[in-house]
């Protein structure tokens, strides 16, 4: 269907300002469909990235075991020792799953913890605290905590503290004080005070405390192992593929983000789903748009089409004319609209550079050889009625016209 | 006498009820191999009519038609289309060629459009035609630049291209002056001569149906002479 293809080409280049301006309407289309999927996948990228990306990927934790409990021959429970408030269970042997855990794709960080509650005391200011022992030189590892420091340094020793500003405010500490933390197991210990954070969210610096791990040891009694393995992926989407195979490695229980993140998630969810309703709009004018331009084009050139048709020319010959008119439009609209959209895109910061304030667009997610295919299939279903409607033509009538 | 189109009692109506008009009234005609006929009557006797069924751009109400020892009553469309492709010709009065295309284009169209592509050999022979009919110098020209006798010469060149046993011409010189159209009856009946190619020429102009050898009249849906 060479010839077709070339009857096509020429219809449309006989009347170039006509099909410019077609071209144009279909490429604004894609135009907007690039820019909202830019737009919805980069603010999904933002708030995840604002929400998660401090966050812990897939984390294991060591479980507590089942309380004892003294059952009567007969089947009766008579009594029942509760669970203590201090945490003992642990990952004795965290030392040889971390490495294990450092081999699975997409991990980019692993970070062993010993975690608990706490209060942390200067003077008469008491606060109740959560304590994260972290291992020297990951501190940063899950929560940028380099990122976040305001004052002193994040690099954890022993003896040292790091903690929220506001938490700071509240207890009236400086740089270089010293301050008691007591754990949940009654150990005390006086630390002085290396550096201060703020994150911008106010549970974790008015409340979280970061020792060294081996500070954390001292505190709640663990001479071996971690309370918590913290895991960080490159792409957090592909946490719940990646606890599935830490698990299935490790044999212990790795659970990824999404447990517990229904709200967010759904919230995603609606999001991406408003963004499926602007881009269907889009589409739905680039088909209208194209269907009513080709309808008027056939009505045109109604005598042509029955010339053909004299002349020997199938209806099958017509419909495929009037479709590779569509197929083209499409093709040169969609080309022409994604390239608007990726330089329209370029000004915008990068997603790793998202600045509160400025639209999180994020170029990588425009979708562009989906737009483009999506309006080549679109342009071609919308072309099918005029085609149609050209090939019922009646020669004679037309030629008469 | 070798036969090359046989229509008998042929009907058609359109409208129906009280709407109805019969323009063919069981008209019945025999058509020759290599003859070049006039088909002469007043307006609404029923030429263009009766030259629409004949290139199958239209059925009969009823009657029968063969051409070529085909029945092409009840052939389908795209049966229709083919045979119209390989074995008839149009001449329309307007000339009708496609305004987007040039002068070769308009030429190879029935080939290209039967081959699905422009061959070097339809090119070749739309040159030949185009040569043949004067207008060597008009090759590549856009249609819409020709003059009105210029675009009826390259309908006649397009009528020719698949080398058709039958052209149908419904006043093929009814808008060119006397000059342009004596130029295109001489063409036509050249490859008439030449070539053996059926003719039929409906017209109104009683100098053109004297350069036919044969006149047909039609009058009132039949044939009366």
């Amino acid at each position: 269907m060479l010839y077709a293809l070339k009857i096509a080409a020429r219809y449309l280049t006989a009347s170039k300002a006509q099909t410019a301006l077609l071209v144009l309407g279909v490429a604004v289309g894609v135009f907007i469909f690039i820019f909202m999927s830019a737009l919805i996948g980069g603010l999904a990228e933002f708030i995840l990235s604002r929400t998660v990306g401090d966050l812990s990927h897939v984390t294991i934790e060591a479980e507590d075991p089942d309380p004892a409990i003294l059952i009567h021959p007969g089947g009766q429970v008579l009594a029942v020792i509760e669970r203590g408030r201090a945490r003992t269970a642990s990952l004795s042997e965290a030392a040889t799953f971390i490495p294990l855990i450092e081999t699975v794709p997409g991990v980019i960080a692993v970070s062993p913890q010993i975690t608990g509650a706490g209060f942390l005391a200067r003077g008469a200011q008491v606060a109740q605290v959560s304590v994260t022992g972290l291992e020297p030189g990951r501190e940063s590892d899950i929560l940028d905590l380099d990122g976040y420091m305001t004052q002193g340094s994040v690099r954890l020793g022993s003896g040292l503290i790091v903690l929220g500003e506001a938490l700071a405010e509240d207890m009236s500490l400086r740089l270089g004080q010293t301050v008691r933390l007591q754990s949940s197991t009654g150990v005390s210990a006086v630390l002085t005070l290396s550096g201060l954070y703020d994150t911008g969210n106010g549970l974790i610096d008015g409340s979280s405390i970061y020792v060294s791990l081996s500070t954390a040891r001292t505190l709640f009694a663990l001479p071996q192992g971690v309370t918590r393995i913290e895991i960080k992926l490159r792409d957090l989407n592909d946490a719940d593929a990646a606890a599935l195979r830490i698990a299935a490695l490790t044999g212990l229980d790795a659970e990824p983000w999404t447990e517990g993140a229904e709200q967010l998630l759904e919230a995603l969810d609606a999001q991406a789903q408003t963004g499926v309703f602007l881009k269907s709009f889009a589409l739905i004018t680039i088909v209208i748009g194209v269907a009513s331009a080709l309808l008027l084009s056939t009505y045109r050139r109604r005598p042509e089409i029955g010339i053909m048709r004299a002349m020997g020319a199938g209806r099958g010959f017509v419909v495929f004319v009037f479709v590779t008119q569509g197929a083209l439009v499409g093709l040169m609209g969609g080309v022409t609209g994604a390239a608007l959209g990726y330089l329209a895109l370029l000004p915008f910061p990068s997603r790793e550079d998202f600045e509160v304030g400025t639209l999180p667009m994020d170029i990588t997610q425009g979708s562009y050889g989906l737009a483009i295919t999506l309006t080549v299939i679109g342009a071609i279903l919308a072309s099918i009625l005029p085609a149609r409607s050209a090939a019922r033509v009646d020669p004679v009538t037309a030629i008469g016209q | 006498m070798t036969a090359l189109l046989e229509v008998s009692e042929l009907v058609k109506t359109f409208g129906t009820g009280e709407a109805e008009t019969r323009v063919l009234r069981g008209l019945s005609l025999v058509l020759a191999v290599g003859e070049m006929a006039a088909l002469l009557g007043p307006s609404g006797s029923g030429k263009s009519t009766l030259l629409t069924i004949l290139g199958t751009l239209m059925k009969p109400t009823s009657g029968r038609y063969a051409m070529l020892g085909q029945d092409l009553v009840s052939a389908d469309d795209t049966e229709l289309t083919e045979f119209r492709n390989r074995h008839i010709g149009f001449v329309f009065q307007f000339h009708n060629l496609l305004p987007d295309f040039t002068a070769l284009e308009n030429v190879v169209f029935p080939t290209a459009v039967r081959e699905g592509r422009e061959t070097a050999a339809a090119r070749a022979r739309g040159r030949e035609l185009l040569t043949r009919m004067g207008l060597e110098a008009r090759i590549d020209f856009p249609s819409a630049n020709l003059s009105g006798g210029q675009k009826q010469r390259v309908a006649v060149a397009r009528a020719l291209m698949n080398r058709p046993e039958l052209v149908l011409a419904d006043e093929p010189t009814g808008n060119l002056d006397r000059a342009s159209a004596m130029q295109v009856m001489d063409l036509i009946a050249e490859i008439n001569r030449d070539e053996g190619t059926t003719f039929l020429i409906s017209t109104h102009d009683e100098k053109i149906a004297g350069l036919c050898r044969r006149q047909i009249v039609v009058g009132d849906g039949v044939v009366t002479g």
